[in-house]
């Protein structure tokens, strides 16, 4: 850049000489730039602004949520307390021409009694005039009890075990179970290998519903329906989306190693834990971590298994339940739903390096 | 030796050789059987064969052409909506001339970190006609969204779609980054020999990038036609089986839920999930059987 910006001006008359083009092209550059980034900006605001509104609304009162003039923060009026008595806050046009924020603590036709709450020890200031002509104040007042309030209402911390457990306990087992077929469709050869992993494929484009009434009508029989057998113990027999992500990975990882193992005796089995499973962990914790977040998200399945047992359905399932019985009290059903996504979101923020490369790996090798 | 290793192999993927018998082709094969019954999950002693009646029943139904009507809609209108957007943002996100790349693909990507049912949830009530923030946005241009005349997108057949796709957009994160990761692929000499030829942004978009994006573009329409063919915890969320407003969230499988579980009529639940398999086979059949068309594949690629 340098180079260019101490040429000598030639032709200056027909053309911009190099260093002004230069200068010119840069400053191009940094304006698309701005705007770019800031379009980005403006974008990201519009996207995430729900978020926003539902931190505002969870932190309003009643009264405030349902009036559609109210201020979009969680304003209320000021109340002071004075002597045990709560009082509320009116702004006071004062005989010297100023307004000042007093409370009405003894109300009365012609004048009243007032106190500043900013400087109480200063004693009861008297006002003549009437006061119910006077404008309340108010001020930012979140709301913090609404979550206290939604935590025990929807039994957050029952909710949140159930969902943990549903997820962690399903998470181990479809990983174990996919990383073993995942390894047997990546470095066996036997026949029928690329039938069958085809039809291994097309079991992720296959709609689930069209096996749901026959499997529900048989855990019904066996007393399962209720119960979070229906949903765990398939998990038993691998999942075609991560035995594909894990079966690229095994695939990329050098046969030498494997053979090396295979010279010092040790068999299949050993060879996959000892030398395939320690050199995967990315992939298999990337694996997880998808898991983790469909099985948080699960819905369908834990609605019309559990369908009997409203006490221990997972997070999504008793969301909607609270929200079909308290749908008069939105404060109330966002809070919920931020105490519902805080810990998915903050999981992901900790972990979106292995996250974000995972979801390159599953979907660019397709 | 071989036939060691082939027997290792099957050992290998017993598991889900096991699984795909257990939980797909046997209930799939009895879902057809069940199509073909008269069961009543209240009364299963008094359960009969009744041949097609089902399959009679299901295509005469009219809430089954109610719930086709509503896949249908909202297919056309959210399919290339969110494949444009999901491209769109990841071109931005690719752009050189974005600072904190990582910083806004964090961003984008956040709203699909959110549990569905919770996002649904929060949607519900920035889109409330009186108290929120969409509709007071729009009040401010002038335009009475907020009064009694105002826009009331959940009591409007055609609005409600519109509410469906916000939410949606919310979950494209995943798109998105199959999008980018396929964008970073793509040799940047490809794009300097067509900026020598003289060739604009949008050119170099649609001859450079599009054609190599292609097959990422095909992964995102299948895996997407096929999640909106089972669209159901958004409606149901919102509208419960009841399929308001005027039928707009009576989708397929929402139809299909209430016949089978709610009503507990599972021999045509039965029927009306094999339509739905018939449909998403068809779907992705013609997909696939079109792809050939215009999606690119690199020659080298085996």
């Amino acid at each position: 850049m340098t180079a260019t910006a101490t040429a000598p001006p030639l032709d200056a008359a027909d053309a911009p000489p190099p260093a002004e083009k230069a200068l010119r092209r840069r400053r191009r550059g940094i304006t698309a730039t701005i705007v770019t980034t800031l379009g980005a900006l403006l974008l990201a605001v519009v996207f995430l602004m729900p978020l926003g509104y539902g931190a505002a609304t969870a932190l309003k009162d009643k009264d405030g949520v349902s009036d559609p003039n109210a201020d979009i923060l969680p304003v209320s009026a000021l109340t002071y307390e004075y002597d045990g008595e709560v009082h509320d806050v009116y702004a006071v046009p004062m005989p010297d021409g100023t307004t000042r924020d007093l409370a009405l603590i003894e109300p009365g036709r012609e004048s009243s009694v007032f106190i500043d709450p900013d400087d109480p020890g200063a004693g009861p200031v008297e006002w003549d005039g009437r006061w119910r002509t006077l404008e309340p104040v108010t001020g930012l007042n979140p709301q913090w009890g609404n979550f206290a309030e939604a935590w025990n209402t929807i039994s957050f911390l029952r909710l949140t075990g159930w969902t943990l457990m549903y997820a962690l306990v399903t998470m181990v087992l479809t990983v174990v179970s996919s990383a073993v077929v995942a390894y047997g469709f990546a470095r066996f050869r036997f026949p029928g290998r690329g039938l069958l992993f085809g039809l291994l494929m097309a079991t992720i484009l296959l709609p689930p519903a069209v096996t749901l009434v026959p499997k529900y009508a048989v855990f019904l029989q066996m007393g399962w329906v209720g119960t979070y057998l229906p949903l765990i113990v398939p998990q038993l027999f691998a999942n075609a989306f991560n035995v594909f992500l894990l079966r690229q990975y095994f695939l990329t990882i050098p046969k030498e190693l494997e053979e090396a193992a295979r010279i010092d005796g040790a068999g299949p089995i050993r060879t996959f834990l000892r030398v395939i499973v320690p050199q995967s962990v990315p992939a298999l914790t990337a694996v997880s971590l998808f898991h983790f977040f469909y099985a948080w998200n699960d819905f369908f399945e834990p609605l019309l298994y559990l369908a009997g047992n409203r006490e221990i359905v997972p997070i999504g399932v008793g969301l909607s339940y609270f929200s079909g019985v308290y749908n008069s009290e939105p404060h109330l059903i966002l809070a919920a739903s931020l105490l519902a996504l805080a810990l998915p979101v903050a999981i992901f923020l900790a972990a979106q390096k292995v996250f974000v490369q995972g979801i390159v790996v599953t979907g660019v090798d397709k | 030796m071989q036939r060691r290793e082939a027997r290792w192999g099957y050992a290998f993927i017993s598991p889900w050789l096991i699984g795909f018998l257990l939980f797909w082709a046997v209930p799939i094969g009895a879902s057809l059987v069940f199509s073909t019954l008269d069961f009543q999950l209240t009364d299963p002693d008094a359960t009969t064969f009744v041949g097609t009646s089902n399959w009679e029943r299901a295509l005469s139904d009219p809430d089954t052409w109610t719930a086709l009507a509503a896949t249908f809609r909202f297919t056309v209108l959210f399919l290339p909506l969110s494949l444009v957007v999901a491209l769109g943002l990841a071109l931005l996100l690719n752009s050189k001339h974005l600072k904190f790349t990582g910083f806004f693909r964090l961003l984008f990507y956040a709203p699909s970190m959110i549990p569905l049912v919770a996002g649904v949830l929060i949607w519900q009530q920035v889109l409330n006609p009186q108290t929120g923030w969409v509709n007071r946005l729009i009040g401010l241009t002038g335009i009475d969204a907020t009064g009694t005349d105002g826009i009331r997108w959940f009591d409007n057949p055609i609005l409600v779609l519109f509410a469906f796709s916000f939410i949606g957009l919310w979950g494209i994160g995943n798109a998105m980054m199959v999008n980018l990761a396929g964008l970073q692929g793509i040799p940047t000499e490809l794009y300097e020999a067509a900026e020598i030829d003289g060739a604009g942004w949008w050119r170099r978009l649609r001859s450079v990038t599009l054609p190599l994006l292609s097959p990422i573009m095909f992964y995102n329409l299948v895996i997407g036609s096929v999640a909106i063919l089972q669209y159901f915890v958004v409606p149901w969320v919102l509208f419960g089986a009841t399929g308001r407003p005027g039928g707009a969230s009576r989708f397929l499988l929402v139809h299909f839920y209430q016949q089978a579980f709610v009503f507990g009529d599972m021999g045509y639940g039965a029927a009306l999930a094999w339509l739905i398999f018939i449909l998403v086979a068809l779907f992705t059949g013609v997909l696939f059987g079109t792809s050939r068309y215009w999606v690119h594949y690199g020659t080298e690629r085996s």
